[in-house]
């Protein structure tokens, strides 16, 4: 019902790094108070000291616990927002055209003035990454953070999204994914960076870095996972008693 | 319908002003943009130029704006109106709140100033509030160390000199491998995560041993699910396996610890077990040029690590002799210690050899001259990139001290402390024990305690004894029960104080210390102390004085509160005389200042207290007119000298000829100062000085010129802590000051000057077979004690708490989702939620920490998920170890430091019908704040 632009100058969008986030939520509650305070409507909280408490966020961190067939389970944390898709069905199914995606940068915004909060873009969002604010009742979603990426009243170095900016542990990644001698593409390329779900056709701009192989010093030294470090052998004793260590000591400390 | 773009401001105005503060949000003391609009909150981030943040910032952080303006902020002073506990309280105004307390504070300074106990939380001034206690002269003070982890401080400063978090940290850019244990995700937190990010980025590993694997364990390339409490066992048999194949630093033994130190190895001498000393008090060693006895310190001395010494018919031999005749034995073995830690013993070898390979086939030199305190000059720095951190996961159990201790000798054998690649120590660590106080406890009536309260003993001369061995101290700090309890034992002294044992007090002042909840063991049994009245019909802790910004579940307790304001309406100083924010390559200390101003009748609290130290007439609160020194604690903090030249903050002193740093006259401009540099003080240490630090002279004398010592303190790491000899000898019978015979064994097979591992004490005294299963807390990343839960944001993360149980555990009970579970402990049960966790060792449940509310507290709805399903493990856990049957009141806690014994717990697990809420249900307290609205659209610009 609305036309994607052919196509984008850019494709601004996020590397998340899920061998690294240590699921501390930190970009959560800093792109809460940015876009509580910026672009648009602010995001709102019901019964914020209540009994449910539900409130808007664009960006929220799930954990999910894998088990493998042998070996240790490992809990992976995975931060999750739009991921500004190349063919956003979101941006499609808009009935009003108020959801778009800009052709300088590939960001898909919601125009909140001709949002008539019909839903439509949150039911064909595959990855739920859209939250309609319960007190404006207009769509909300991650905006990049467009009024933070170009303004000329902010430092050079802090314009980026808010998420990148505080992320401590420095998982999350901002740049043009459309230059592939860009930062985030190397990175991308480096890491076998991956889409998520892709067999949704959405073509998502954001990229996810899996986690490095884990455990290794649970297998058998011989049979290294991927391309890491063999393990030294166990170590080799100079001696099984105190006494021959001793004498082991008085001939190591000549060499020194 | 076609492509349509609308033209967007992509460059809105972003505030009027950014004020740079430190935040307050959890203990990391990270600096923060506050943004301001029309002269409101409108966002916070984290500062760039801040040593300790440098710009990101944590979930807490972010969310401090809703912590500012939480519905929960108390109003007013307030004085108890309805009966203890109840929540009624009548606002009153400063005038009446502050006569009220000085007029039962007065009359105890007169007569009995020890009938004031004055502990103080998550207190971020204890220089101030120490000085403040000293000067009242009550022995009875000290903050929440003793309940959070005393034994990694205290093991750190015995050894080495330092410890972990705000005394050191590992080399982030030079480490290749990092092991951490127990970290708490809340301390230290977002350094730490800066640091993992950063080296996992070099491609560097990282180890996590801990038996929960979430937070930085998640991330972690290899996880050591440890079973809780055999940390210690772990770390022993890595040391035996690095003794067995000679991998270990033996140049940096024989140059910077005390293992060529002589010890007097005869059973009969009443100095058995001490190290050797020469008339100055200067231990020996055997130089191995001369093989000749020597000082350890004398210039080009080459300590051996070898030769014993026969002198008078007894036989010295020096620490390393012990230490290889102690770890090399099989008890050791991997072998021996796989089952009760839980590891496999190849993993165990795996990590012992990885340990090694990095330390020492990956050893890393940088190209810089430096001088020791011998005065041989070195090249290079050589480096060993194995670096540590752990955290109260290893020090929260009866056995903590020793197993940090072990954590430490591990360190120190792999040559890793204070060089390139290992752990470093931040100014104004290191420091040798020795230059650290000793604890003070001398009583005058009408007179300041004789010294600070705190301190490090030597020797059983220093406990805090009366002359008839009773303790001197309320909570039986540096007593026989736990002599080196250099933090005190906050979670002891209402137990202590309700039962009369050392004795009664009079009045109990607390500040940011939620004893009737979440800090406190035996949550239930607390309250009932706190309001328990004796046959007249008054309480038996007459008066409680409480001071917190919110409406904490302690307020309904207290007779009296002194409202606290947030931490952006307040000043103070995050000090070198305190806990500081240094980084290894500089010193730093920082400021809050009030970037707001309250809009209500609130002070801070250090302020409040410069008002009633001068109504009580404290020495150093007044002028010598008895006129009140301090107008608040912004005037304490530019004026105050602790000696001349040093006062609490570093930066911007006056000189004889301009600003000076460290040491210099009070400048009344200062805070201006701090105020323009971002809201801290940063001086860096010259390259030459940046590792080595105990050893090396640049170090030294840089740390002399800042005023964080008079004169060169260089020192060697004590492998052997000589103090803990001390208390071994006293309880063999030697000495005048002897330990009451029922402690005798204890302190003989605890406080050894090696370290050692022995089960965790409540082991010994349940039934492990009906408890199998440890039960922990962790607090989480996106919450703070109970700060969180008002924190409309915070709360939305983390509203409540499941019981974690491992698969083992659920499938045995045949647990489903939304199940509840029976948890029982030797001292009481509780009713709760559980969810199953796969990453988890198999005889573990956990919860998160502290999310469990009391029903009226907070400003939140009583069907709020925190009050209806949040629970809390404390009513698990008792202050005292079951009764053995010989009628004492045995603590809980470490036998050394007497830290609160948290992480020993042992429970068992029954699925249950669900109950309507989380039990035990306590009544709900009366709110005196109201509830919070019931809608927030927080937006302060137009």
């Amino acid at each position: 019902m609305t036309q994607l632009p052919d196509r984008t100058e850019k494709k601004l969008g996020l590397v998340i790094d899920l061998d690294t986030c240590v699921g501390c939520h930190a970009c959560v509650v800093s792109c809460k108070g940015w876009n509580t305070e910026n672009y648009g409507a602010p995001l709102s909280d019901q019964d914020p000291y209540g009994s449910a408490p539900t409130g808007t966020f664009l960006n929220r961190v799930h954990s999910y616990e894998v088990q493998p067939e042998q070996g240790t389970a490992q809990l992976i944390h995975f931060p999750k927002s739009c991921l500004h898709c190349e063919d956003a069905p979101c941006v499609t199914v808009c009935p009003t055209g108020a959801s778009y995606k800009r052709v300088e940068d590939g960001i898909v915004l919601v125009n909140e003035t001709d949002c008539i909060g019909c839903g439509l873009c949150a039911w064909a969002c595959p990855y739920g990454a859209r939250e309609l604010d319960a007190a404006e009742g207009v769509m909300k979603k991650c905006t990049l953070c467009v009024d933070r990426i170009y303004n000329e009243n902010l430092p050079e170095e802090d314009r980026v999204p808010a998420c990148v900016r505080t992320c401590p542990a420095g998982a999350r990644h901002f740049g043009d994914l459309g230059d592939p001698d860009s930062d985030v593409s190397q990175l991308v390329e480096a890491r076998g960076g991956v889409d998520l779900m892709p067999e949704q056709g959405t073509k998502p701009v954001n990229k996810y870095l899996p986690p490095r192989p884990k455990d290794q010093m649970d297998r058998p030294a011989a049979q290294p996972e991927g391309d890491i470090d063999v393990l030294a052998p166990f170590l080799k004793p100079v001696a099984e008693e105190p006494k021959g260590f001793i004498g082991w000591l008085d001939k190591a400390l000549e060499k020194l | 319908m076609t492509h349509h773009q609308p033209k967007i401001e992509t460059s809105p105005k972003v505030s009027d002003e950014v004020r740079k503060t430190t935040c307050y949000m959890c203990a990391c003391r990270c600096g923060i943009n506050v943004h301001m609009k029309d002269g409101k909150v409108a966002y916070i981030e984290g500062n760039r130029d801040h040593p300790v943040n440098r710009g990101v910032l944590c979930a807490k952080g972010s969310a401090g704006i809703m912590q500012h303006n939480a519905p929960s902020r108390l109003r007013a002073p307030m004085k108890r109106v309805g009966p203890r506990g109840s929540g009624e309280f009548e606002e009153i105004s400063w005038d009446e709140a502050l006569k009220i307390a000085t007029g039962w504070l007065a009359p105890l300074r007169a007569e009995a100033p020890e009938k004031l106990a004055f502990f103080t939380g998550r207190d971020q001034s204890q220089s101030f509030t120490s000085y403040w206690a000293q000067n009242f002269g009550t022995p009875n003070y000290a903050a929440h160390g003793g309940f959070c982890s005393v034994n990694m401080a205290a093991a750190g400063i015995y050894t080495m000199g330092g410890a972990f978090w705000e005394f050191g940290q590992p080399d982030w850019d030079h480490t290749k491998l990092f092991m951490i244990f127990g970290v708490a995700e809340d301390h230290d937190s977002n350094p730490i995560k800066m640091g993992i990010g950063k080296i996992k980025a070099r491609g560097a590993k990282v180890i996590g041993v801990n038996p929960i694997r979430s937070g930085y364990n998640a991330v972690a390339d290899d996880w050591v699910g440890i079973t809780p409490g055999t940390d210690g066992l772990f770390i022993l048999s890595l040391v035996h396996e690095l003794l067995r194949a000679g991998r270990i630093d033996l140049d940096y033994l024989a140059r910077y610890t005390n293992a060529p130190v002589l010890v007097n190895m005869d059973p009969e001498s009443p100095e058995h077990g001490l190290l050797m000393r020469d008339e100055d008090g200067k231990t020996l060693v055997i130089d191995r040029k001369t093989g000749k006895l020597t000082p350890f310190d004398q210039k080009g001395v080459q300590p051996d690590l070898s030769a014993s010494y026969r002198h008078g018919g007894v036989t010295h031999k020096p620490v390393m002799h012990l230490i290889a005749e102690r770890y090399m034995d099989s008890q050791y073995a991997p072998e021996a210690v796989a089952g009760r830690c839980g590891i496999s013993a190849d993993k165990i070898r795996t990590i012992a050899a990885e340990l090694a390979r990095v330390a020492f086939d990956e050893e890393i030199v940088l190209d810089q001259e430096w001088t020791d305190f011998r005065g041989e000059t070195h090249k290079q720095m050589k480096g060993r990139p194995v670096a540590f951190h752990a955290m109260r996961g290893i020090s929260a159990h009866s056995n903590g001290f020793q197993t940090c201790r072990a954590l430490h000798m591990l360190q120190i054998l792999l040559g890793s402390v204070e060089v390139p690649g290992g752990f470093r120590f931040k100014p104004p660590y290191p420091k040798p024990v020795s230059a650290h106080p000793k604890p003070h406890s001398a009583v005058t009536p009408d007179k300041p305690l004789d010294g600070p309260h705190l301190g490090f003993v030597q020797g059983p001369d220093d406990l805090a004894l009366k002359d008839d061995g009773s303790p001197v101290r309320i909570d039986k700090a540096f007593t026989w029960e736990n002599p080196m309890s250099a933090h005190g034992l906050m979670h002891m002294v209402i137990s202590n104080a309700h039962a009369g044992d050392p004795y009664k007090i009079d009045t109990l002042f607390m500040y940011m210390a939620n004893m009737s909840w979440n800090s406190s063991m035996n949550t239930r049994g607390v309250i009932d102390m706190l309001t328990d009245k004796d046959e007249n019909g008054e309480h038996v802790i007459p008066h409680i004085i409480y001071s917190d910004a919110y409406s904490s579940e302690m307020v309904a307790y207290a007779d009296l509160i002194l409202p606290d304001t947030t931490y952006l309406e307040r000043h103070d100083c995050i000090s070198l005389l305190d806990r500081p924010i240094c980084e290894a390559d500089a010193a730093a200390d920082a400021i809050r200042w009030p970037v707001v101003e309250p809009d209500r009748d609130v002070r801070g609290f250090q302020s409040a207290l410069c008002d009633l130290g001068a109504r009580l007439g404290l020495p150093g609160f007044v002028n010598a007119d008895g006129s009140q020194k301090y107008a608040d604690y912004a005037d304490y903090i530019t004026n105050h000298e602790r000696k001349p030249g040093i006062g609490p903050l570093a930066g911007w002193r006056k000189g004889e000829t301009g600003p000076s740093h460290g040491r210099g006259a009070p400048n009344p401009e200062q805070l201006d100062r701090y105020i323009e540099n971002g809201g801290f003080f940063v001086k860096h240490i010259p390259d030459a000085a940046s590792y080595y630090k105990p050893w090396n002279m640049a170090y030294q004398d840089w740390a002399v010129e800042l005023g964080i010592f008079d004169s060169p303190q260089p020192y060697i790491f004590d492998l052997y802590v000589e103090p803990l000899r001390r208390f071994q000898l006293a309880a063999e019978g030697h000495g005048e000051r002897q330990p009451p015979d029922h402690l005798r064994e204890r302190i003989r097979e605890t406080l050894d000057p090696l370290p050692i591992w022995y089960p965790p004490f409540e082991d010994g005294g349940i039934d492990t077979e009906e408890f199998p299963v440890h039960a922990l807390t962790q607090r989480p990343m996106a919450m703070y004690h109970s700060w969180g839960s008002q924190n409309a944001w915070l709360r939305q993360i983390h509203g409540h708490n499941p019981l974690y149980l491992p698969t083992g555990l659920w499938e045995a009970n045949g647990f489903a989702d939304g199940d509840w579970a029976r948890v029982t402990s030797a001292h009481g049960e509780i009713t709760v939620p559980v969810a199953h966790m796969a990453a988890l060792n198999e005889n573990t449940v956990w919860t998160w920490n502290a999310i469990g509310k009391r029903k009226g507290a907070w400003a939140l709805d009583k069907d709020a998920p925190e009050a209806t399903k949040g629970f809390l493990l404390n009513h698990l856990i008792h202050e005292l170890l079951p009764a053995k049957g010989d009628g004492l009141r045995w603590a809980n806690s470490d036998p050394i430091t007497g830290q609160a014994a948290w992480f020993d717990l042992r429970v068992k697990i029954e699925k249950v019908a669900a109950p309507t809420e989380s039990q035990p249900g306590l009544p709900p307290i009366h709110s005196p704040v109201g509830q919070g609205p019931d809608h927030l659209e927080w937006k302060v610009g137009k």
